[in-house]
Parts: structure tokens; C-alpha cells; sequence
């Protein structure tokens, strides 16, 4: 008698976190199961010690966003209110490793942000002194300093957009974004977190302007507190209760090519020609847009956006003439009017939002996770994210980071 | 490539046009009397739905000119698509 297929593999390895069916109550509820919704929960927990927590996500487990950026970690913003949030996530990222016990891959190999033009040229020098009056690091570098940090990229001065320079950014990298949202969510489990997936939100229910439970597909939770970490449907989310958002809701898109040998150091964005580019742990060469001009809801954008962007990125690095493209994907990706987050508190008692994070909400998930966990626990923003209310839309208190976030957060 | 019927030049593609968001957002009709509540909602706030959304697209490639379009954001199907001071017709998504 024969074994059947398979019989000779091992175990499944045990599992990094349970399906639990819902509870009827907790006292924090979290809609979306994204990065920044498993950090929050997991700095719920482990910060404030706030453990009957449940993350609620409509799909599988960071399978939106988290599954579909580049990975880029970086703090180089020009404003002091961005610095705070970016470097402080950034400090995070360089212990997460430790705290999660989890095994990451985050890699400070640096970033260069290419200057194109005169005014490319001064804004980035601007924002290498804003960086460096707040502590962080940054340098500008000539076309033979981009040479020698990353060879491959052409900076030959007879093409349609020469390099005329870069800001440079060592600490900055990328991380293995599967790996970080199974670390928070192992670590989250651990703390008794209850993670349940395809458990869509559809409605919010409010007392007397306080939130008292979501309705979903799997049935009503009862919820002291009501967390929304939806990225591209936070206005979906935030209508059920009547909220209006200053954000819309756009297809960015990215791809990898084929596994190649190692060819690219760093990681180098380009704002003026609408690319950038890292080289995965593995081989791929990690490739991001702009975003589509349209709304779009769908998880996927235009072509002609994947020819530009291969047209630019061919103009950079003449050496990937010959890689193919292996897939192609997009997000839906929340952009707000200044190109900077909303995290805090929203006219409903108990409902929290964090949105608006745009094409960069990646590299901001351990500083957001930890400042929304505080915001949530005291009901009053961390000091982090206290620029980043709903209201300054009103007050015009904006925060424009659309030079530092541009394409290519 | 997506094809959009300029309802004037008739279907063309996509990289032909040009977005303009929301449609039918009409400018203030005393300026000078909204609040900042007000200022902030025309200026920053508009709808943003995961279903049929009326749009302006301008034929940038074409003729230039602008129109208005439903468009399903889920799916990107045009619905339909009008000229500038027609209303917006019944769809069905």
C-alpha cells in the first residue's frame, strides 16, 4: 500500500498567530488589518497593557498595502512636524528586529532622492539642512558622489533629465514587508491580541456621538473604542458615521523583474521622472510609480503608467535594458490635500483615525503604530502626531510635504 | 488600454485625457460670507466613494474640451459620460 502525496513532509510548522472566532465585546476594536493596524494593536498591548484588543480585517491579514509597497524606510522630510513622526518611526525601525523577536531584513542601505533640475537642486540642499537642523542624517552629493554610491545609475549630463545630484540618507533602507506585519502580528498574538481575518466592517454604530460597536460580516462586536487603519477605504469607513474626509483614494502602482544577481547598492528615488527603484533581499528589482490620476478602488491602474515608469527607470539605469518584468500589482493608497498624514481624534467619542499616509504609509508603520496606540490609551494625541489632526484643514495649519513625498514616499 | 468615449470625439484612449476629479462642484456663490468650515469643504473635501462617482475629464489630446463622466471606481467601467451643463444621467452600477 502506497503513502499518500505528501506523506513524507514534515509537520506544518506551528502557526505565528490563531483565527479566533470574534468575541462579543472589547474594549479596543481595530478595523484593518494592515501594518499600521497590527502595530497599533501590538503597542496597545504591549505599551498600555490595553490586551482585549481585536483587529478586524476584511481580507487576509496584510494583504492590502503591506503586501503591495516598495519597502522604502526613510526620514529625510523637510517639515519639523514630519521629522518627528518619520524619525521617530525610524528609530523604531532600528530595534524592531529585538523587540519583535522576528527576523525582518531591514537593511539601512541609504536612499538617494535624485535632483533633476535647478529647482530640484535647491530644494533638495533646503531639505538636507532642515533634516540635518533636526538631527538627522542627510548630505548632498554631486553626480560623482551618486556614482560611487550607486554606479549603475547614469549620470551622463545628455539626457532628457541629467542627474544633477542627490540628497543621500544612510540610515535609510528597506525591510521585509511580510516578514514585519507576521513579526507585529506573531508578537500582537502573543499579548493576547485576537487578529481575525475575513471579517469586513459594514457598519458603525454610535450612542449619543460615542461609538459603541462595529457591524460585521461575521455579526456586532461591542467596542469601548473604535480604531479606524483602513488606508484606501478610510472614507468608506469614516461615512458610515457621517465623517467626511479631505482624502482620495488612488491605484499606485509597482512591479518586480525577474531574480538577478546583485546590481544596486541603495535605494535611489527619483521625483522629476516618476521612479524608484531598490533591489530586493532575494534578486527582484522593486520598482514603484506615481500614483493614477483617477479615484480607483480596484487594486490595480493603467498601463500607460507602467510604460512611463519603465521609460524613466530605463533612463536611470541603462543596465536593466534586458530584465524582464515578472509581475505587476497596485494599492489603493489614501492621498491627503498636503500630502501628510491624519492621525487623531475625530468628532465621534472613542473613534480614532489614522489615514491620509498616501503612497508612504510603509516606513511610518512601527512610529504611527506606537503614537496611535498613545492616542487610542489617552484619548489625546501623542506629541508626534498632534500636527496631524483632521482639523487643520480648517485652521490652514497644513503641513505641505508634497516636495519630500512627491511620487515617491 | 482603457478606451473613454469624449462625448464629442467619440471612444479614444485613456492617455488621451486628462483627470479633474469631482464633478459638479460649483464655486461659492458669496465668497466672502463662508466661514473657514465652509472654505475648508470646498476646497479640500470631496466625495470619495467605492461605487459610481461623477467626474470631470478633459480630452487633452483631442479636443480639448471638457466633459463630465460616471465612472464605477471599483471596476473603472464609464457608466456614462455627458457634456458640460447636462445633468447627470440615472446609472445603474
Amino acid at each position: 500500500m502506497t503513502s499518500p502525496p505528501g506523506a513524507h513532509l514534515p509537520e506544518h510548522p506551528d502557526f505565528l498567530w490563531d483565527n479566533p472566532e470574534p468575541k462579543s465585546s472589547y474594549d479596543v476594536v481595530v478595523v484593518g488589518g494592515g501594518g499600521h493596524g497590527i502595530a497599533t494593536a501590538y503597542y496597545l498591548a504591549k505599551v498600555h497593557g490595553i490586551t482585549n484588543v481585536a483587529v478586524l480585517e476584511k481580507g487576509w491579514l496584510a494583504g492590502g498595502n503591506m503586501a503591495r509597497n516598495t519597502t522604502i524606510i526613510r526620514s529625510n522630510y523637510l517639515w519639523d512636524e514630519s521629522s518627528g513622526i518619520y524619525e521617530h518611526s525610524l528609530k523604531l525601525w532600528e530595534g524592531l528586529e529585538d523587540d519583535l523577536g522576528y527576523p525582518i531584513l531591514f537593511d539601512q542601505r541609504g536612499v538617494l532622492n535624485l535632483a533633476h533640475s535647478l529647482q530640484d537642486v535647491r530644494d533638495s540642499v533646503r531639505r538636507v539642512n532642515a533634516n540635518r537642523l533636526n538631527g538627522i542624517d542627510a548630505e548632498w552629493v554631486d553626480p560623482a558622489g551618486v556614482k560611487e554610491i550607486c554606479p549603475i545609475v547614469n549620470t551622463s549630463p545628455d539626457v532628457r533629465h541629467p542627474v544633477l545630484g542627490a540628497t543621500y540618507q544612510p540610515r535609510a533602507g528597506i525591510a521585509k514587508h511580510d516578514y514585519v506585519a507576521w513579526g507585529y502580528a506573531r508578537a500582537a498574538h502573543a499579548l493576547g491580541v485576537d487578529l481575525i481575518q475575513n471579517c469586513e466592517v459594514t457598519g458603525l454604530e454610535t450612542v449619543q456621538g460615542r461609538i459603541t460597536a462595529v457591524e460585521t460580516s461575521r455579526g456586532r462586536i461591542a467596542a469601548g473604542k473604535v480604531a479606524l487603519c483602513a488606508a484606501g477605504h478610510s472614507s468608506v469607513l469614516a461615512k458610515m458615521v457621517g465623517l467626511r474626509l479631505p482624502i482620495a483614494s488612488h491605484p499606485l502602482q509597482a512591479l518586480v523583474s525577474e531574480l538577478l544577481e546583485p546590481v544596486h547598492p541603495t535605494v535611489v528615488m527619483s521625483n522629476a521622472v516618476h521612479v524608484y527603484v531598490s533591489q530586493a533581499h532575494k534578486g527582484e528589482l522593486v520598482m514603484g510609480a506615481g500614483i493614477d490620476s483617477y479615484n480607483g478602488y480596484g487594486q490595480r491602474g493603467s498601463f500607460h503608467i507602467i510604460e512611463q515608469q519603465m521609460a524613466a527607470a530605463l533612463e536611470l539605469f541603462p543596465v536593466f535594458a534586458r530584465a524582464h518584468l515578472l509581475r505587476t500589482w497596485a494599492g489603493i493608497v489614501d492621498v491627503s490635500p498636503d500630502a501628510s498624514p491624519i492621525v487623531g481624534l475625530t468628532p465621534v467619542g472613542g473613534l480614532y483615525l489614522n489615514c491620509g499616509w498616501g503612497t508612504g504609509g510603509f516606513k511610518a508603520t512601527p512610529g504611527v503604530g506606537d503614537c496611535f496606540a498613545h492616542t487610542i490609551a489617552h484619548d489625546k494625541p501623542h506629541p508626534f502626531n498632534e500636527p496631524f489632526t483632521l482639523e487643520r484643514f480648517t485652521t490652514g495649519a497644513l503641513v505641505d510635504e508634497h516636495g519630500a513625498a512627491a511620487v515617491a514616499h | 488600454m482603457q478606451l473613454i468615449p469624449c462625448p464629442w470625439c467619440g471612444p479614444r484612449e485613456e492617455a488621451e485625457f486628462h483627470y479633474g476629479g469631482q464633478a459638479h462642484v460649483a464655486y461659492p456663490g458669496d465668497p466672502s460670507a463662508l466661514s473657514d468650515e465652509e472654505w475648508a469643504r470646498y476646497v479640500f473635501f470631496r466625495e470619495n466613494p467605492s461605487g459610481p462617482f461623477a467626474e470631470r475629464w478633459s480630452h487633452n489630446a483631442g479636443c480639448r474640451r471638457w466633459f463630465n463622466a460616471v465612472r464605477d471606481t471599483r471596476t473603472h467601467d464609464l457608466l456614462a459620460v455627458y457634456r458640460v451643463g447636462e445633468p447627470m444621467p440615472e446609472v445603474t452600477a
